[in-house]
């Protein structure tokens, strides 16, 4: 299978560009790019422990990224959709917080998980609606979206939700363990939501490659005005594309609220969302290679949580090694093109 | 008194302004010649980092100025490549651009952060800084200032007076047309991304190293690229409605900062967060009042209607797009 073997030859070429240019860089700065690999390395497959901090960032990436997918086919670039995580953490935050007292925290929890899609899929319809109806493209309309959640968040922190006694960064008052996410005992990854994260994956697969409004959706991202000849609302389908994609990635930010941190902090949604860009251009817009290349990207995440403690160096060396990666998949899947291009 | 505190309102705005300027005007030329450079925001703050870096080792202001106009012209050079030549989606570069950038100022900054190093100061000019209202307006003013201020008619000469501005244009709105006129499209487009990067590093120095003055992670002007972007739009891609609506917002920034003693129970990032909303409605405005009942509507209106048509622009045809030829 030639397929196979090109897509092989591209992984290895993306690879070892990236390893050469982190080399480079971590020598720039004096370091030793052979330790530097190693504490990523150690910092996210050296333990149990470890590993389950990985697939805690895996969860949430890989919503995200599955629910890009759904606007990508259907052409848009949803941007937004790290407010859209926020939005789904404040939502399952506020259910949360008035179950307090309910004494039926398993309903308490789903009510959550739901209330943070429904309002995440609001937030994105608002960006959709503004693209449709408005005519603002949706990297400005997403994007201002997502400071404007910030807003929001920073203001329920500090304002209505604040800690009795002392507002902080630290976030709101923790929910009481009744109302966290179920999971096992030695677990420090709820398998739960390992198993939720699985499930999406699998009807995505089988929504978008095997549903006539998978097929819809791809029609409308590749030629908006012939599918409306065969009577099919391009505006529909958008703005369907786009509210999936907001409740996947309100589920993930209802899942950070109920399984990671118990509470609301200003942080909640850890720039996943834009992450999650990264993973589905890094995929080719391909669902195959979303869960690894999330996994991947997780490792790095959390394996560079050691570079402050052990080599004083800044964690952000992550988020370069993961923006390299995508830029030298641009680079050689734009060569292939050209060559296709020219022996055709 | 007031008179006073007018003039300091004003010469505060230019200096506000200054840096967001020049970064949008380097935008509208990538733009007016048919590419989308969405990297703004990272190549602000990279470009930042480099000029804080190189003037803080060599005590030199040009050699850091330098530095990082060659760091936006080199991650223009990225999205020339990737976007004009080989074909990729300018959008997809930009945005990975971005983000890339972003991390890599705070990883090769880490050892700058937070060091006291030299800044641009203003520098009164002899005879004309004692001038009543326009001596501290413009002349007691650092040179980032005077820079951005004389690039505005400078890029609108280029674009509608002379035969290479011409050239760019066409290229922006039909690079099929200006090749069979024997333009190549492609090097035009790469030459003005180049040129258009490099203002924006040239901004972002005129943050770390005058408006903004220092390193540090956060440093202050992250989501600036995404309003300078913005603001484009908002101009309609023409040069003087671009720095028009830079300092319209230069101007909302320095309102905001006192209206938020006002409110001191509310957090300073809520208020950071305002100029984001808006941004959309600026966009959502622009693009209504183009619709056919609101052009009705103002027909009977002439006077509205003649400044709504100011407000109004049109992309670069051609924007976005990687011209092919066969």
């Amino acid at each position: 299978m030639p397929n196979l073997r090109q897509h092989l030859t591209d992984t290895l070429l993306i690879l070892a560009i990236v390893l050469a240019f982190t080399a480079l860089l971590l020598a720039i700065v004096g370091a030793s790019p052979i330790e530097a690999f190693g504490h990523l390395f150690k910092g996210s497959f050296g333990s149990w422990s470890k590993f389950s901090r990985v697939l805690n960032v895996w969860i949430p990436l890989t919503l995200c990224s599955l629910g890009l997918l759904y606007a990508f086919r259907s052409g848009l670039w949803n941007i937004g959709v790290e407010g859209q995580m926020v939005l789904g953490a404040i939502g399952a935050a506020g259910v949360l917080r008035w179950g307090v007292d309910s004494g039926n925290p398993l309903l308490m929890l789903t009510l959550a998980l739901l209330a943070g899609m429904l309002l995440a899929a609001l937030w994105a319809l608002l960006a959709g609606w503004l693209k449709t109806r408005g005519g603002v493209h949706e990297i400005f309309a997403g994007l201002g979206l997502n400071f404007v959640s910030m807003g929001i968040i920073l203001w329920l922190i500090f304002g209505p939700w604040k800690r009795p006694g002392i507002a902080s960064m630290s976030g709101t008052e923790p929910f009481p363990a009744a109302l966290w996410f179920p999971t096992l005992e030695g677990w420090r990854v709820s398998p739960f939501a390992l198993a939720l994260t699985v499930l999406a994956i699998i009807i995505t697969a089988r929504v978008l490659n095997h549903s006539r409004f998978g097929l819809n959706l791809k029609a409308v991202g590749h030629n908006p005005r012939a599918v409306s000849l065969y009577g099919l609302s391009p505006q529909f389908y958008l703005l369907i594309g786009i509210i999936i994609s907001g409740a996947l990635a309100g589920l993930a930010g209802g899942l950070q609220v109920s399984g990671i941190y118990h509470r609301l902090i200003p942080a909640i949604s850890s720039g996943y969302g834009y992450l999650g860009l990264l993973v589905v251009m890094l995929a080719n817009f391909r669902l195959l290679p979303i869960p690894f290349i999330a996994l991947f990207f997780a490792a790095l995440n959390v394996g560079s949580i050691q570079l402050p403690m052990m080599m004083q160096l800044d964690s952000s060396l992550s988020g370069v090694i993961q923006g390299a990666c995508v830029l030298s998949a641009l680079l050689v899947f734009g060569l292939r093109k050209l060559k296709r291009g020219r022996n055709p | 008194m007031s008179d006073l505190s007018l003039t300091i309102l004003l010469a505060s705005v230019l200096a506000t302004a200054a840096p967001l300027i020049i970064a949008a005007l380097g935008e509208t030329i990538t733009e007016k010649v048919g590419v989308i450079n969405l990297s703004l925001d990272g190549s602000l703050l990279l470009a930042a980092m480099v000029a804080f870096m190189v003037a803080y080792e060599s005590g030199s202001f040009t050699l850091g100025f330098g530095a990082a106009a060659l760091t936006g012209a080199v991650i223009a050079l990225m999205i020339g490549v990737f976007g004009i030549y080989l074909g990729q989606l300018q959008v997809a570069v930009g945005f990975a651009l971005t983000l890339m950038c972003k991390d890599l100022a705070y990883f090769l900054g880490n050892p700058y952060s937070r060091l006291q190093g030299p800044q641009l100061v203003a520098q009164p000019i002899p005879g004309l800084a004692d001038l009543p209202f326009f001596g501290p307006l413009l002349f007691q003013q650092p040179l980032v200032v005077h820079l951005s201020l004389l690039l505005i008619p400078l890029v609108w000469w280029y674009f509608y007076r002379t035969g290479r501005g011409l050239e760019l244009r066409a290229v922006g709105e039909n690079p099929e047309a200006a090749y069979t006129r024997g333009i190549d499209p492609r090097r035009k487009q790469l030459f003005y991304t180049l040129v258009g990067g490099a203002l924006v590093g040239i901004a972002g120095a005129a943050f770390s190293l005058g408006i903004k003055p220092g390193w540090g992670r956060p440093q202050g002007i992250e989501g600036l690229g995404w309003i300078a972007l913005a603001i484009v739009i908002f101009g309609g891609w023409h040069p003087l409605k671009v720095a028009l609506g830079a300092l319209l917002f230069a101007f909302l920034q320095v309102v905001g900062i006192t209206l938020q003693s006002l409110w001191p129970s509310v957090p300073a990032q809520v208020f950071q967060v305002a100029p984001f909303p808006l941004m959309i409605l600026a966009l959502l405005l622009v693009n209504l009042l183009q619709r056919e009942g609101v052009q009705q509507w103002l027909r009977h209106r002439p006077g509205l209607a003649l400044l709504v048509r100011q407000l109004q622009g049109r992309p670069p045809r051609a924007l976005g797009q990687s011209f092919r030829p066969d």
